[in-house]
């Protein structure tokens, strides 16, 4: 992907995290509860579990449709993020060639299954954690994490990260079309102007540190920074909080995939 | 009313690296004035406005804020009585929301957080940005950004106010809403900039600098009227003059 | 070299989310004890550096594929460890949200695969005692290439074990692991390089950075490599105990799974709504039985390793055709809702 590509799409994301709707209105911790929980359940499916999986696709498309996040964003993001896993699930149907009968005559070999199951858990937590922020805003997600005990250098580290970001992505753009306009083809891309680019960025970067240092103490900045309490836990939220959980563990411990097709072939049969 | 007093007096700075930025400036600024700091591109405008609230201190000469002489120890306390814009509202707005970065400066202060919660209020509404409060700063326009910056500022009440180009990246309307808003401003103001029309709109006083000395001081419409001295000083007469 | 989500199993995820949590914690202390106030800003601000950077691509010499920066190396060597492991922590934590690289329970492995290793070994062990004594721009170039490069490959080598531990991949140690250090040890060299470079650079345009960061303090930097080392070793202890605690109280690695249900519960072949309600009678008495498994399970642990489910002929068929009901459903709701709530404005 191209630098502005990539910094329009993390703009993007921002933006739509900032938009007021029901979820966005639910407290930042519930959300990061919720979503971490959604994630060990997911996550605490064995290899070769397809068919349990299935239901938890309602969580992201509740969140999804609930939030008015587009889908084919999250989709795209899902498609597009880091291959690891599909890099290294590819192997399991290379590896694990015992056959299993899907149905009746049906064969299938035991990797494809576990290939599937890894694709599933993927988009499953991938989307779950881009629709995090998308509903939460990342600033709520740290004040969520600074309230649930992260200690607060790393927290107020998390704030100006992200305060930085956006600023630094546009000087570092700036940089990157000035060096792709005045070089051709592979010429003035290399590993030197590279790291002369990073250099220069850097050197920028301390100039910054300075100023907005010198900024902090003329408002009286002492060492710490001061944080406040801005949202409170409601009913809402716990309700929230608590029918995920009871969902989740409902589905864990019940295959309620299995359950409705067995009652669908009772009915039928 | 001394207590709002700015006195710089012969004052000298060094920079490490042998730049001598600033070579004896003395001026007065009492309670109430508005002054403008005009020069060329590195005549010490910026090292001048550093003393003002002691990022830097004199290596000579001495600063007088209020009844405090700048030292390292009343540094904090001049702090509190003097509220700098800089240039940039990037660097000035550093915190994760608008509310946030205006809260910083009160919350260092000590104040309660119910109080916190109304000052932000007032002092947003003041520079009409009221409904920015729950946005990033980097969602903002330029020009709200240097509104909402200089909101950071004042929600800490300062008697005196300075600002480092308060208008540069602005387009002209948002100039002009900063224009008014500082006209409104009942606080010492001390304002460095290019902008000249803006100066002869906000400021009564005009201080030329020049290769760190004071070079003329006194009304702006005469000072910002004398073609040749500003041409000295890589400037020229301000657009609203040059019509005449 | 992302971990995924997808890959780990719970246990694995929640030690290396443990062991992050102890280092950013132990750093917060750190910092907090012998705070420089600058740094703050600078931390925050060369976190979003390192994100910045990370995005500008490069020609690899020789290959024409392009690569892009880590950044760890550079951190420490400005901030020194403790600091650098935060920014460095923070980077990846907001790449696992804004770009879903891995996902967040993955994201307790990436930092530590990607901050320990060149914070608190690559760096005080292997570039601080090679550049001492204001060294030349070849002696930088070695040291950053030796501590990138030996820092990537733990951190690669982790990735192997962290997947290999979760036991959803199917690959054999030795084809992962030949899979993998190759590869990083080219990252590494890049790294290495680009490191120099940059350290380099600004070395010769702002010598006097070097001179006021925390990392040429003693006390940021003065961790002493044995301390580093008795660290490691407990760290190393404390999560191998964890993972074989874990390892034998779940044999399948928290996957306290439905199919074990299933195998003792012997499924009714007969299909009908009146089994399904039995099978759930069957199952919520079952569950109070389940500690009593667990330990049974413990005994016989050779008996409980693989994890294969109960697939036979009438529960997978039933499973898709559920499946493919559930899915429905959950389309039905999602376009539902979208439809309504369009109405609405």
């Amino acid at each position: 992907m191209t630098f502005d590509k990539e910094y329009f799409n993390i703009g993007y994301l921002d933006r739509l995290s900032y938009r007021d709707t029901v979820i966005h209105r639910l407290d930042s911790r519930a959300k990061v509860i919720a979503t971490t929980i959604f994630i060990i359940t997911v996550i605490s499916y064995p290899k070769y579990e397809v068919i349990s999986l299935v239901p938890f696709f309602i969580f992201p498309v509740l969140l999804i449709t609930l939030s008015d996040t587009p889908f084919k964003f999250v989709l795209k993001k899902i498609l597009v993020v880091s291959p690891f896993a599909v890099f290294i699930g590819i192997f399991n149907p290379l590896f694990d060639t015992r056959t299993v009968t899907l149905a009746h005559n049906a064969l299938i070999s035991a990797g494809w299954i576990s290939l599937l199951s890894i694709m599933m858990k993927f988009a499953l937590t991938i989307s779950a954690a881009i629709l995090l922020v998308a509903t939460t805003s990342f600033p709520g997600v740290c004040n969520a994490l600074q309230r649930l005990g992260i200690p607060a250098p790393f927290t107020s580290q998390l704030f100006f990260l992200y305060r930085y970001i956006f600023v630094l992505m546009e000087e570092a753009m700036r940089i990157v079309r000035a060096r792709d306009l005045r070089s051709f083809g592979n010429r003035g891309t290399g590993i030197k102007v590279f790291a002369r680019l990073i250099g220069i960025l850097l050197v920028r970067t301390f100039e910054r540190a300075e100023r907005i240092y010198e900024a902090m103490l003329s408002r009286g900045f002492g060492g710490n920074m001061p944080s406040m309490r801005q949202f409170r836990f409601t009913i809402s939220d716990a309700v929230f909080v608590f029918l995920t959980m009871a969902f989740f563990f409902a589905l864990r411990f019940y295959n309620i995939t299995e359950m409705i097709g067995r009652l669908i072939q009772g009915i039928t049969v | 009313m001394s207590h709002h007093l700015v006195v710089f007096d012969s004052v000298f700075f060094c920079y490490p690296d042998g730049t001598e930025a600033i070579k004896g400036v003395s001026f007065r600024i009492t309670h109430g004035e508005s002054v403008g700091i005009v020069g060329a591109n590195g005549a010490g405008k910026s090292t001048l406005l550093m003393h003002m609230n002691g990022y830097l201190i004199p290596m000579k000469g001495s600063v007088i804020i209020g009844d405090l002489y700048l030292d390292k120890k009343t540094r904090q306390e001049i702090r509190k009585k003097v509220g700098v814009v800089f240039q940039n509202p990037d660097d000035q707005l550093f915190m994760p929301t608008v509310f946030d970065d205006v809260a910083f400066g009160p919350l260092n202060l000590g104040m309660s957080e119910e109080k916190v919660r109304e000052r932000v209020d007032e002092v947003l509404k003041t520079v009409g940005c009221l409904s920015l409060k729950d946005k990033p700063p980097h969602h903002l326009s330029a020009g709200q950004k240097s509104a909402v910056a200089i909101a950071s500022v004042i929600a800490m009440r300062p008697d005196i106010l300075v600002m480092d180009e308060p208008a540069s990246n602005l387009d002209p309307r948002s100039r002009r809403q900063l224009i008014n808003l500082l006209r409104e401003f009942e606080h010492t103001k001390v304002i460095a900039s290019h902008d000249l029309d803006m100066i002869l709109d906000v400021c009564k006083r005009c201080i030329v600098i020049k290769e760190g000395r004071v070079v003329a001081d006194g009304p702006a419409d005469r000072i910002l009227s004398d073609r040749v001295q500003l041409e000295e000083n890589n400037l020229e007469l301000p657009l609203s003059l040059q019509r005449l | 070299m992302h971990m995924a989500d997808a890959l780990l199993s719970p246990a694995v995820g929640a030690t290396f989310w443990a062991g992050t949590l102890a280092t950013i914690a132990y750093c917060s202390k750190k910092l907090k004890e012998n705070l420089d106030e600058k740094s703050i800003p600078l931390m925050g601000v060369l976190g979003a550096f390192i994100f910045a950077a990370q995005m500008i691509n490069f020609t690899i010499p020789a290959t024409g594929s392009s690569g892009h920066l880590g950044g760890g190396m550079i951190l420490a060597i400005i901030l020194g460890p403790h600091a650098a492991f935060l920014v460095m922590a923070s980077v990846l934590t907001v790449q696992s949200l804004f770009f879903a690289d891995g996902g967040l329970l993955a994201l307790g492995c990436n930092i530590w695969n990607l901050g320990i290793y060149p914070c608190f070994i690559a760096y005080p062990l292997i570039y601080k005692p090679l550049t001492r004594n204001n060294p030349g721009n070849g002696r930088i170039l070695f040291a950053s290439l030796l501590s990138s490069g030996i820092g990537l490959q733990m951190g690669a080598f982790s990735v192997v074990i962290e997947t290999l531990l979760s036991g959803k991949s199917e690959l054999p140690f030795g084809t992962f692991l030949l899979l993998m250090q190759p590869i990083h040890l080219g990252i590494g060299i890049v790294e290495g390089i680009v490191t120099a470079g940059v350290i380099g650079y600004v070395r010769t345009v702002r010598p006097e950075l070097f001179e006021s960061v925390p990392s040429s303090r003693p006390l940021a930097a003065g961790i002493s490599p044995k301390n580093v080392l008795v660290t490691f070793v407990i760290l190393a202890a404390i999560t191998g105990g964890a993972l074989s605690w874990f390892a034998s109280t779940f044999p399948d690695g928290l996957e306290w799974s439905i199919e074990k249900v299933y195998g003792k519960a012997e499924l009714p072949e007969k299909d009908g709504i009146v089994s399904v309600l039995k099978r759930v009678q069957e199952k919520i008495a079952f569950l109070p039985d389940y500690a009593f498994k667990k330990s049974e399970n413990e005994i016989k642990q050779e008996g409980a390793a693989p994890s294969w489910p109960g697939v036979d002929m009438g529960t997978s068929l039933s499973g898709i055709l559920g499946a493919l009901i559930v899915i429905g459903v959950i389309m039905i709701i999602g376009v539902g809702i979208r439809a309504v709530r369009r109405n609405k404005s």
